[in-house]
Order: structure tokens, then C-alpha cells, then sequence
């Protein structure tokens, strides 16, 4: 076995030193009844060749988007990722070391860390950033429970342009934390307002920008009201190249930011893994979750970084920790770090400014196209239609000839049938005229 | 030093004028090692004995402090926010923690002496 | 070492000092070239004013940059790392080189169903040798972390209590358990209460019993332990907690001294995570991103969160929603870790059954013969045979002047990375060795030479050795305590250092 190193010959010498006569012999603990007398019903042993033969054949059943005009959004969008990204985040030394519990032998990854969280917290407009969390959506929870730990309030609102998926995953720590939550309708226009929700026992207002069906909204009146009671206001983005063309949340007087990364360095992969990003303000900063990295000196007196504040860590604080994660996600944060230094002032500015006119060349090739309306003044790099028939069919039709034409909102709002026929598009960087062309085309056809 | 009590869980508190003022005693920052950050309750807060009141963060540790009686919090040790170190250096004068207005003087009485204190610490060891 | 020889640059050969990114850089540069952006932006009020601050850098400047850093880091393919109770075992490169095939890398998670069918059956693949291997009927797949697995698992339980009408107040945990686990309980909104362990390393069977009672949800139990142990009593356990209607929780971070051997169902367990960057091996990449999967029993079933794939004719289905009302959320946007499944699918079938059941043999073994080789110089916590990590106390190094941290430190020294220490809190001093099985014989005779070297002159006397070490390191031991007082916890430009000092 190719990842195995011990010989036969090592194997019993191994055993003579010890003094036992086999390797079964030191699962003495095991219970009789609770050990295998053979192999498990599973294929054995395969080479190289043969695994790769096994997954070439099952992505091959795949229709990537880099085969396909795509115009998925909602949560995960594909951008161009420099090959130099890959290339260093496979380094051995990144790729296999583990959480830099010593310091000494662990620089490379605090330092990036370090300049993540430093990226992280200027392109929010925030003071502070953390190392990581799972992902945006996971990220989004923490936000609401460290707002209810810092307001001792007990009810987050959440905006109904908030992604579906981070409101359930909130809903679902909400449940068992025994926090409640006062959920606003999906807002498909993006004219909800939520600042009549407001009141004392508010702990924070969640929303997202840009929104989750595309709209900007600007949220510095309702910072305002929820700061007059004593709340925080929670901005989620999920599609943080926004950051290089629009106004920081922290300019709007978000109090925690987070969102997910996975847009800058990382690819889609089906959704996982990605990385979440976390910000607040320089005052909340010991009541946030997750891994931090700072900067101190060594005995040399040399600058050097280590995990600090980790006294709020479970490892530490067990039960009483201001959060059970131990895991960041390191790897996809590098990619993130890599991906963005490329990109500097400028390449960030004008990777954004790209995106917006690509989206806006197709938002204008769309609205030609008979029975389609778009429902969106303004947006970044994605928008919501309204089709004259359910978007899911639409979809389904043209993913056959060859198009991921969006994502309907139907696919995360199946219960609410006002929203059946809508669909949301996104554009990139990536999606040339002609991709458009084949998306308006297929779209005529299908709705002939 | 006579009128200062002591708790199992090594808090210390002093009262003076139906104002208790409250630390951790040195076996505890000993145990601690460097203060890193401490954790006040906000003035004006009930407290009630033998309940979390603030939380004391060393590198490796972090510590419940809890209320030795019951009252209100009536001034905090604002300078620990930016000198964690004061807690090391002086736990049982400049490094105090909070003040507080005891609601039932009686609840002292339970307290151990600081003769009593130093045997119960010699006991554990 | 003469600290006054220091070279012009600061440099020493391959140890090369690098300036964080934003101290380097200069308007003009790029380290791309994307195509001049053509039309009027609409973004209106919303369009962003002035700069954000990031440094502007080539290509090489970036490369060169963390190319240095990465050399500031120990890997497992640097050296050995056993890094007890953390599975630092070899990371297959195909399974990257899989991971980020087109097909799979380059998948939306909200494509049509029917464009996936292939990542879908990935996951089935996955779900199924998860399943066979623990002997479990069930598996959720998209908890993002071995904690956040708990935080499924435990999610599972009281949501079964609740549908019973009854969802109970107390978990039980082990002393010895990871620290994930009170607080995932705590998370829960349960509250926790400690089980001591025997001076045999084990859970205390007739503690734990007497902390039973109709309010106890269930239990929370590492098995093997992080004492290094198998948990003899693991059925009993599971036992009494099914007798007052609790269930049972398997902390599963040491999957890897018996996947292939034993079948945690046949435990009687009712949920336990799988951290597929431990024992199957996904990377580490510097703490994270994980996987950790969720087998449940037929009791918590149907509680599992959302989303999950079914079978329904030839293909396969998403489930995303449920009308039912029975899973009990969802943990996290789409659908699980799909880049950590695919290098763990391929790990496992790599290996198959076969060999799967060598990977704990080989681990279990190199670890008995850690202990056995060192076993007369330092003081093991608890008799042998161990499972797949070797733990000791820190006994043998009493009045040295010498600390279980010292030896760690002198150990990078010797161009390893130490052990896990100071874990488990139960034990003193912990020295927590995990080999893994892909570490060779020749590797652990090198390492506990350098132990029983190090033992030695630390019982011989000469402690300063220790307290100055690491000294051949990239950096010396850090201030950790200035940085929790004074935490910088990000660059800021000069001027603006100015303004936050008034």
C-alpha cells in the first residue's frame, strides 16, 4: 500500500518490542462482541490509475460551468482565480501544517492570517477581522449570537433579502439558544423596511448587501435606528468583489460584518469549502468568535504572530466559550489572502468595475427579450427577473441546451408561489457577450 | 487588614461604609500567571452572591470571578481595562475589581477570616 | 550561537525575513492583467470613495512573498508530527489533483439536479463507505468541522427530545473530553456536567451512573479516548443512557485507531462525527477547512438536517426542504465540504477495506511501540497497550526545573513538532505523541532517540538548555502575553498609528 511505510519485517520487530505476539493483541479492550472477524463489506485496496479512472467518470456526468455559459449566483459566484493562487496554496508547508499552536515553527500561516485579517477588516470599512469561520452562512450565526451576548437582547431581525440558506442557519441556532427571531418577507423588489421592527428588545437588524436578489440599499438610517435601542447591525455580503466598486458597510455603520469569501480565490466546488468572513469594531473585539492572529515580539525581540485571545476559545472556556468552533478555515482564507494581494488597489477596483458592466450589458441585452422584466433599479453583479412561466422549468430547458441559466428563487423559496417565477442572474468577469447572446437566445426560444 | 474576608473560590473583599470593595487574592493571579484582560460588570448592575460577576483572562486561563455577598456595583477598577498587569502586581490593593453597595450585610458572616484563608490555601497543596 | 555574526541583510541563507504584503508594493504594479473595463458604471450613490488601502504588488513580488512564508512552516511533509489527538498523517496528492478536477471543482452548488448527477453520486459513494465503516444507518454530510459535527449531533438529540415532548436539561462529559464538546452541549442550550475518569484513563462507570437521571439528554463520550484509550465500557455506557431515554454521542476525532476493525453501531451509539481531515486524511491547511459528517442511528434519522441526497429511480435527489418539519435545520449554506469528500472518497477507496483496517493496525502499532521505547525514561499516564497515541505524564520531569512545555520547544530544535501538550487537562503535564500510520520505523527511532536525549539532559540538570529553546527556528519563543494585552490584530499604515496613539 503506496501511503503505508512499515514493512512486514518493521511489523514484528515493532511487536517483539513491545511484547505482544500480533497487532490484534493490543485491541485487548475491545469488546468480543464489538470486533470484526473480517474485512467490511467495502471494495479493497485500488491503485492510482483506478481512482482516477473512478472520479474522471463521475465528474464526466457533471455539466461544470466552465464548459457552460453560467450566470449562477446567489450565494457562490465563479470568478477567474490566477493560477499563481493554486500553485502556492498547494505548497506542502501551507497545505499540510495544522493550526499554529507553535508559534516558532508556524509564522507563514499567522502572517497570513494576519494580512487576511487585515484585508478583511479594510475591505468591510471595520476595525478588526477574524481569522475565518466556515463559511458565510455560519459566520452570519455567530454575528447574531454575539450581538445577543453584547445587547443581552433577544430578538435579531432578518431581512427579507437575506440569502435563504443563512436565515435557516440562523433559525436553527435561534432554535436551540432559545433566541427568537422576527423573519421579514422575501423581498424580491428590494423595498422592505424594517425599521418599524426595531424596538427594545431588538438585538440586531440583518441584512445583506448587495442584496440577495441584487439590490443596494443603503443601510445608514437603519443603523441609526438600531443603534437608538441598543442594537447592532448585521451586513452579510456574499459576494465580497462588490467591495472593490461600492461603499463599505463599515461606512454605513454596520457593527459586525460578515460574509462569505469564497468569491475571491476559491473555487466553487459545489459548494464547500468555502470561508467565511467576520469583522466588527474594535470594541466588540473580545466578544468574537474564532481564532485570532496578533502581532508580538520574540525573546530576540523580533516581530513575529501568535493566536491571541484564545482565552474566549472553547478549548479554554469549554462550556462557557463564546463558541463551540475550533476549526477556521485556513486554506481557503490563504487562497482568499493570495488571490486579493494579486489583485492590489487597482486589479480589485477594476475586477469589480468589470463584473458591474458585465452584468449591466446583460441586464440590457434581458430586458429585450418578450415577457421578461427585471425587478432591480440598481444591483452589482446580479439581478432578479420575472419571467412570464415558473423560472424552474426555464432552467431545467436550458440547462439542456447547455446554459446554467440562474438560479430560480423558487430553488430556495419553494413554499412561497409568489416568488415561483422569478429568477436570479448573475454575471462575472467571466461571461463574455456571447455568452449573453446564447442566454437571451435560449431564453426566446424558451419562452416562445 | 483584619475587616477583609475571603471566599473558597479566592475572592477577597473589604467593606467600608456598607461598601464592599472586591478582588481575587494572590494565591489566584499566582495560579492565573499574567492578567491579560479583565472583565468588569457595567455600574448600576445587582450582583448576587456566589454568581458570575466579571471574568479574569490570563494567556492560557480564564476565570469566573463571583460575587463574595450580594448588592449593586457602584464604581468599577477602570484603570484594569488598559493595565490587566496591576491585577499581578497588587491584586489585593490597586488590582481590586469592583465596588459594591451590599444589599444584606449578614451574608459576610459566612466569609472566612484571613487566618482562615491562608489554612484553606495551605490545604490545597 | 554568536548573536554578534549576523549577516548585512538580516538574512541567514534559506531563512529569509519577509515584511508583511502591506509594507511592500507600489501604485502602478499588479499581479494581474484584466481586460480595461468599457462603459458607464451605475452604481450611483453607492459607488465607493477613495481607496481601500490594499498594496499593489507583481506577480513574482507575491509568489516570492509566500513562497517565504510557506518556509516558516513545519508540514507533515517537512517532518514528523505527532500531534497527538489531530490524525497528522501524510495527505495524498491525488486526492488534490482530484478535488479540482473540471466537473467537480468547477460545480455551482444551485445548478440543476439533473447537471450533478455525478457530484451527487460522490457524495451517495462517500455517505455509504461512511455508513458501512461505522455501522451506522444514517449520515448527515454537511457539518463543515469536527465541531460543528457535535453541534449536529447534539442538535439531533434534542431535537428527537422534543419531539417526544421532553427535551431535558443535562449532557454528561467526560473530564477528559476536547473542549469542543462542553461547549457544543452548552450551545445546545443544555447544561454540562463533568464525568471524572479512573486512574486507568478510563470514564468512570458507576460516576457516570450516578449522575443519570430523567433530565439527562444524553451523553457526550471521545472514544478511543483522548487518554489514548479504548473506552472497555463503551457498551455499558450506552446502556444506562438508552435506560433513562438520554442518547449517546461519540466524540469520533479518534476514528483512526479502529476504522476497519471496529463498527462504532455495534457500540450503541446514537451519533458520532467523523473528521475527515483526520482520518481520512484531507489536509490540515493550517487549521482548516475540515469535514466533519455525522452518522446517526435509526432513532435520530430523521431529525438529520438538511440538505441530504435520496435515491429515486437511477439518479439522485437534493432534499434542500422538507414538509415534514422532522430534520431540525440546516448548519450551513448548500451542501457540505464537496472539495473534502471527493479526498476522502479517494483516500478511502485508495486503501479499501482492506487496507483501511492495516491504517488503525499500523497507527495503534506505532504508537504501543512509542510507548514501549519510552516508556523507561518518561512516565506513561496509564498502562498499555495503547491505542493510536502515546500519552505521558510529566512526573519523570519533576524537580528538573525542566517543563513538559521546555521539551516541546526543544524538540522543534530537533526538527520535529512536538506532541499535543497540556491535554488532556486530566492528565499532568500531558505529552499527547500520535504517529500515525504513515510514519516509518526509521522516523520513530529517530524521534525517541532524540526524546530519551532530551529526557536525559533535562534530568541531568541542565535546565537552561530547555528554557532557551527554541533557538534554530524562524522565530524564539513569542510574547504571547503582550499580544493578549495590547492585542494588534491587524497592519495599519503609519500615519494612522499616529492618530490611534493620541
Amino acid at each position: 500500500m503506496r501511503y503505508l511505510p512499515l514493512t512486514e519485517p518493521d511489523r514484528r520487530a515493532m511487536l517483539s518490542r513491545i511484547g505482544v505476539l500480533d497487532i490484534e493483541s493490543l485491541f485487548k479492550d475491545v469488546p468480543d462482541a464489538a470486533r470484526l472477524r473480517g474485512p467490511v463489506d467495502l471494495p479493497s485496496f485500488k491503485g492510482e490509475i483506478e481512482v482516477e479512472r473512478l472520479f474522471a467518470a463521475m465528474a464526466a456526468k457533471n455539466l461544470g460551468t466552465a464548459r457552460a455559459p453560467s450566470f449562477l449566483g446567489a450565494g457562490a459566484y465563479r470568478h477567474h482565480v490566477p493560477a499563481a493562487v493554486d500553485a502556492l496554496i498547494q505548497r506542502g508547508e501551507f497545505l499540510t501544517s495544522y493550526t499554529p499552536y507553535q508559534p516558532e515553527i508556524a509564522q507563514g500561516t499567522l502572517q497570513y492570517l494576519f494580512e487576511f485579517q487585515t484585508q478583511v477588516a479594510l475591505i468591510t470599512g471595520m476595525d478588526v477581522a477574524n481569522a475565518s469561520m466556515y463559511d458565510g452562512a455560519s459566520a452570519a450565526a455567530e454575528a447574531v449570537m454575539m450581538a445577543t451576548r453584547i445587547t443581552r437582547h433577544g430578538r435579531a431581525v432578518l431581512s427579507g433579502g437575506l440569502h435563504p440558506h443563512y436565515r435557516e442557519v440562523i433559525a436553527t441556532h435561534a432554535r436551540f439558544l432559545g433566541f427568537t427571531l422576527d423573519l421579514a418577507a422575501p423581498d424580491p423588489n428590494g423595498a422592505e423596511d424594517l425599521i418599524p421592527r426595531i424596538n427594545q428588545g431588538t438585538s440586531c437588524v440583518v441584512v445583506q448587501y448587495p442584496g440577495f436578489f441584487g439590490h443596494l440599499r443603503d443601510y445608514a438610517a437603519l443603523a441609526e435606528a438600531a443603534h437608538k435601542v441598543g442594537a447592532l447591525l448585521v451586513v452579510v455580503v456574499t459576494e465580497p468583489v462588490a467591495l472593490g466598486a461600492v461603499t463599505a458597510p463599515g461606512d454605513m455603520g454596520a457593527d459586525i460584518v460578515v460574509g462569505e469569501g469564497q468569491p475571491i480565490g476559491n473555487a466553487l466546488s459545489f459548494g464547500g469549502p468555502y470561508v467565511g468572513l467576520f469583522a466588527t469594531r474594535e470594541k466588540y473585539v473580545r466578544q468574537m468568535p474564532g481564532r485570532l492572529a496578533g502581532q508580538t515580539v520574540d525573546k530576540d525581540g523580533r516581530r513575529g504572530f501568535v493566536l491571541t485571545l484564545s482565552a474566549r476559545e472553547q478549548h479554554i472556556r469549554r462550556e462557557k466559550a463564546t463558541s463551540n468552533i475550533c476549526t477556521n478555515s485556513g486554506l481557503c482564507a490563504l487562497a482568499f489572502t493570495i488571490h486579493l494581494s494579486l489583485l492590489g488597489e487597482a486589479g480589485f477596483a477594476r475586477l469589480a468595475r468589470l463584473n458591474h458592466l458585465a452584468a449591466l450589458r446583460l441586464s440590457e441585452r434581458l430586458a429585450g427579450v418578450p415577457g421578461v422584466e427585471i425587478l432591480n433599479d440598481n444591483f452589482f453583479n446580479e439581478f432578479t427577473l420575472r419571467l412570464p412561466v415558473p423560472a424552474a422549468g426555464v432552467v431545467e430547458n436550458l440547462a439542456g441546451r447547455g446554459i446554467l441559466g440562474g438560479v430560480p428563487a423558487s430553488r430556495l423559496y419553494p413554499a412561497e408561489a409568489n416568488l415561483a417565477d422569478l429568477l436570479i442572474v448573475a454575471a462575472t468577469e467571466l461571461n463574455t457577450d456571447e455568452d449573453g447572446e446564447r442566454l437571451v437566445s435560449g431564453l426566446r426560444e424558451v419562452l416562445r | 487588614m483584619s475587616d477583609t474576608k475571603f471566599t473558597e473560590e479566592h475572592e477577597w473583599i473589604r467593606v467600608e461604609g456598607g461598601i464592599g470593595t472586591i478582588g481575587i487574592t494572590d494565591y489566584a493571579q499566582k495560579q492565573l500567571g499574567d492578567v491579560v484582560y479583565v472583565e468588569l460588570p457595567e455600574p448600576g448592575r445587582k450582583v448576587e452572591k456566589g454568581k458570575d460577576m466579571a471574568v479574569v483572562e490570563s494567556v492560557k486561563a480564564a476565570s469566573e470571578v463571583y460575587a463574595p455577598v450580594s448588592g449593586e456595583v457602584v464604581e468599577i477598577n477602570a484603570k484594569l481595562k488598559d493595565e490587566p498587569a496591576t491585577v499581578n502586581a497588587a491584586p489585593m490593593a490597586g488590582g481590586w475589581f469592583v465596588k459594591i453597595r451590599l444589599s444584606d450585610p449578614k451574608e459576610l458572616e459566612g466569609l472566612l477570616s484571613e487566618t482562615a484563608y491562608r489554612d484553606f490555601v495551605r490545604g490545597l497543596h | 550561537m554568536n548573536r554578534e555574526r549576523i549577516t548585512i541583510s538580516g538574512d541567514r541563507a534559506l531563512a529569509i525575513e519577509e515584511p508583511l504584503i502591506f509594507e511592500q508594493g507600489r501604485p502602478g504594479c499588479s499581479g494581474v492583467d484584466l481586460p480595461e473595463p468599457s462603459g458607464q458604471a451605475r452604481l450611483g450613490r453607492f459607488e465607493r470613495n477613495g481607496p481601500i488601502g490594499l498594496p499593489d504588488l507583481s506577480e513574482p513580488q507575491i509568489v516570492r512573498h509566500y513562497t517565504r512564508l510557506s518556509q516558516q512552516n513545519y508540514g507533515i511533509d517537512t517532518g514528523f508530527f505527532p500531534l497527538g489527538s489531530c490524525t497528522m498523517k501524510h495527505n495524498p496528492r491525488l486526492n488534490e489533483k482530484l478535488a479540482r478536477l473540471p466537473g467537480i471543482a468547477d460545480l455551482h452548488p444551485l445548478q440543476p439536479v439533473s447537471t450533478v448527477q455525478g457530484a451527487l453520486e460522490i457524495i451517495d459513494t462517500l455517505a455509504h463507505w461512511l455508513k458501512v465503516l461505522t455501522g451506522m444507518p444514517a449520515v448527515a454530510m454537511s457539518p463543515a468541522a469536527g465541531a460543528h459535527g457535535e453541534l449536529c449531533g447534539v442538535m439531533a438529540i434534542r431535537a428527537a427530545l422534543e419531539a417526544a415532548g421532553d427535551p431535558r436539561k443535562r449532557i454528561l462529559v467526560a473530564d477528559s473530553a476536547h473542549g469542543t464538546n462542553p461547549a457544543t452541549a452548552a450551545a445546545c442550550g443544555y447544561t454540562v456536567e463533568a464525568v471524572p475518569t479512573t486512574k486507568e484513563g478510563h470514564v468512570d462507570l458507576d460516576e457516570f451512573k450516578r449522575r443519570l437521571g430523567p433530565d439527562v439528554a444524553g451523553t457526550m463520550i471521545t472514544n478511543p479516548n483522548t487518554c489514548g484509550l479504548f473506552e472497555r465500557d463503551m457498551i455499558a455506557i450506552a446502556e444506562a443512557v438508552h435506560g433513562i431515554g438520554g442518547y449517546f454521542y461519540c466524540d469520533g476525532a479518534n476514528f483512526n485507531a479502529i476504522v476497519g476493525r471496529v463498527r462504532p453501531g455495534d457500540l450503541g451509539i446514537d451519533a458520532m462525527h467523523i473528521n475527515l481531515h483526520k482520518t481520512f486524511s484531507t489536509p490540515h491547511g493550517g487549521g482548516g477547512p475540515g469535514s466533519g459528517p455525522v452518522v446517526l442511528s435509526a432513532a435520530l434519522a430523521p431529525f438529520a438536517p438538511l440538505p441530504y441526497v435520496v435515491h429515486r429511480g437511477k439518479a439522485f435527489e437534493l432534499v434542500e426542504q422538507r414538509d415534514d418539519g422532522q430534520a431540525f435545520g440546516r448548519l450551513k449554506a448548500f451542501h457540505g465540504q464537496m472539495g473534502m469528500f471527493v479526498r476522502a472518497l479517494a483516500y478511502m477507496m485508495s486503501h479499501g477495506s482492506d487496507g483501511l483496517a492495516q491504517v488503525s493496525g499500523d497507527a495503534v502499532l506505532n504508537a504501543n511501540y512509542l510507548l514501549a521505547c519510552l516508556a523507561d525514561v518518561l512516565t506513561p499516564a496509564f498502562p498499555g497497550p495503547c491505542m493510536h497515541e502515546a500519552l505521558f505524564n510529566d512526573s519523570s520531569l519533576k524537580d528538573t526545573g525542566v517543563t513538559t512545555l521546555d521539551i516541546a520547544k526543544a524538540l522543534i530544535d530537533e526538527g520535529y513538532h512536538p506532541m499535543t501538550v497540556y491535554f488532556p487537562l486530566v492528565v499532568h503535564g500531558a505529552m499527547l505523541i500520535e504517529p500515525t500510520e504513515t510514519e516509518s520505523k526509521d522516523s520513530l527511532d529517530r524521534f525517541i532517540a532524540s526524546m530519551r536525549g532530551l529526557v536525559e539532559r533535562a534530568k541531568a540538570g541542565d535546565a537552561a538548555y530547555f528554557q532557551d529553546a527554541p533557538r534554530h527556528a524562524p522565530r524564539r519563543r513569542l510574547d504571547e502575553t503582550t499580544a493578549a494585552r495590547h492585542p494588534i490584530l491587524r497592519w495599519r499604515p503609519e500615519s494612522a498609528k499616529g492618530e490611534a496613539a493620541e
